[in-house]
């Protein structure tokens, strides 16, 4: 019942993609969290060219636990991602497609999502040992001083989502609420 | 007098912060597989057989439950007729603390200089440690791995009396539903009511290490937190937020007297991995 899709994220795949839907994301895809978030903005500030080209890419809001020798990566599910939303807009401007966390996001982000063509994906939180299966190689590619919140690039296959938000305005968090909250009893 | 050494206490916190952070206690399982038969969210379901499937994972693979393997609490119950020789108390749980998180490949999560440079210390350490002296000759110690994403979503009211019971209620339920699919629902809600403010917070993070569902011994707080469960079970947030009935597995309320002027209510939030572990030496 999943849809699956590939990145790069074309325009045609996200305007196919709605809140609610289950996604399997294959490819490559970009991990970054609150400190390397804190050096993108800053070098998008400053005219730098960043260790990535985002455009058309994926972030993943993720800081993973170590590797055990032999497995490209520990535990790796998603951060709460609203602590992420002071930079997200620019990324989108600088064409980033799509964000992987949990929890929601800020008006601006959202609306920015609808400005710029960008999805907001939901990863299980709390099921890091079995996102991890999915993840195939990992390598980190930029601020290594940051240990756990270092820029790295993961492969992919199959990594399941929710997308949260979509670029007409839908949001599933907002949706699924209203579909199972109860009036308060007498 | 009993003695008890440092190497002891160094080499079981280290077990314990590797133990707890792979292996969820049998209460929290327990609690989970309920609410995957009760859930009536088809999506909702899908993400608790996901949780449970994970901690199957983790417990096989040795593998940590969530890559956030937390900030490092430890409690500890200390005998009053207990002798710790060989070395610095605290040190030696710090010392366990570097070594499990090491040795047991847990990610190092936690910053110094907390509003500037934020430079991770990266052994984990120092934990954060609550000691009790109690009767008797034995150290319990309870190692707590803490989530940033869950203890974000902690909050704090300085009550008027005037509110009383219903003014609980509504704060903690408020909390709840401005947390959202923030801390990883379903949570357990810690609630601490009454005490100074720092007693108060104490409470509530006390409050997430019972028994997963285990109501408060005392009828008039076990009817309270009851009450509030209802009432976070009805907000529709669900299992990761996706829309559900099952928000919450449990509402732990623990409560200490408090001025004649305050009242003081403290919701500490626990995700669904609610980790914990504990021996006693």
């Amino acid at each position: 019942m999943s849809k699956k899709i590939t990145t790069p994220l074309t325009d045609d795949v996200v305007e196919q993609l709605h809140a609610g839907d289950k996604v399997t994301i294959t490819g490559t895809i970009y991990v970054g969290r609150d400190a390397a978030h804190k050096r993108l903005v800053a070098a998008l500030d400053a005219g730098e060219v960043l260790p990535f080209d985002p455009r058309g890419q994926i972030i993943y809001y993720m800081g993973p636990a170590p590797a055990k020798p032999g497995q490209p990566i520990g535990s790796a599910g998603p951060t709460t991602s609203y602590r992420m939303d002071p930079y997200a807009p620019r990324l989108m401007e600088a064409g980033l497609k799509g964000m992987i966390g949990k929890g929601n996001r800020s008006l601006p982000v959202r609306q920015a999502m609808q400005k710029y063509k960008a999805v907001y994906f939901g990863a299980i939180g709390g099921a890091g040992a079995l996102i991890a299966r999915c993840v195939k190689a990992a390598e980190v590619i930029a601020y290594e001083d940051l240990g756990a919140e270092a820029l790295r690039r993961l492969e992919v296959e199959d990594f399941p989502v929710i997308v949260i938000n979509d670029i007409y305005g839908g949001d599933a968090y907002e949706e699924g609420k209203a579909r199972y909250r109860q009036a308060e009893g007498p | 007098m009993r003695e008890i050494t440092v190497q002891e206490i160094t080499d079981t916190v280290a077990r314990l912060c590797m133990e707890a952070n792979t292996i969820l206690p049998e209460d929290v399982l327990a609690s989970l597989r309920a609410a995957r038969e009760a859930e009536p969210s088809p999506v909702g379901r899908e993400v608790l057989d996901q949780i449970l499937e994970n901690a199957d994972i983790a417990r096989q693979e040795q593998m940590p439950l969530c890559q956030d393997t937390g900030l490092t609490v430890v409690f500890l119950e200390v005998g009053q007729d207990v002798h710790i020789v060989g070395g610095s108390l605290v040190e030696a749980i710090n010392e366990g603390v570097r070594r499990g998180y090491t040795e047991g490949y847990l990610r190092k999560s936690v910053v110094d200089y907390p509003f500037s440079r934020r430079i991770n210390t990266r052994d984990n350490t120092p934990a954060v440690i609550h000691t009790d002296i109690v009767p008797g000759d034995r150290l319990k110690i309870t190692v707590v791995p803490k989530g940033g994403g869950s203890e974000n979503m902690s909050f704090l009211g300085m009550l008027t009396p005037a509110l009383g019971r219903q003014g609980v209620i509504d704060f903690v339920v408020n909390a709840v539903d401005e947390a959202g699919a923030n801390p990883c629902p379903p949570i357990i809600v810690g609630v601490g009511v009454g005490g100074t403010i720092d007693q108060t917070t104490l409470l509530a993070k006390k409050a997430l290490l019972r028994k997963v569902g285990e109501p408060h011994p005392d009828a008039e707080v076990a009817a309270l937190e009851a009450e509030i469960l209802e009432r976070v079970n009805r907000l529709g947030i669900g299992p990761q937020g996706f829309g559900g009935r099952t928000t919450a597995l449990a509402v732990h309320v623990e409560t200490y007297p408090c001025h004649i002027a305050s009242l003081p209510v403290v919701v500490n939030i626990q995700c669904h991995s609610a980790r914990h572990k504990e021996a006693v030496l």
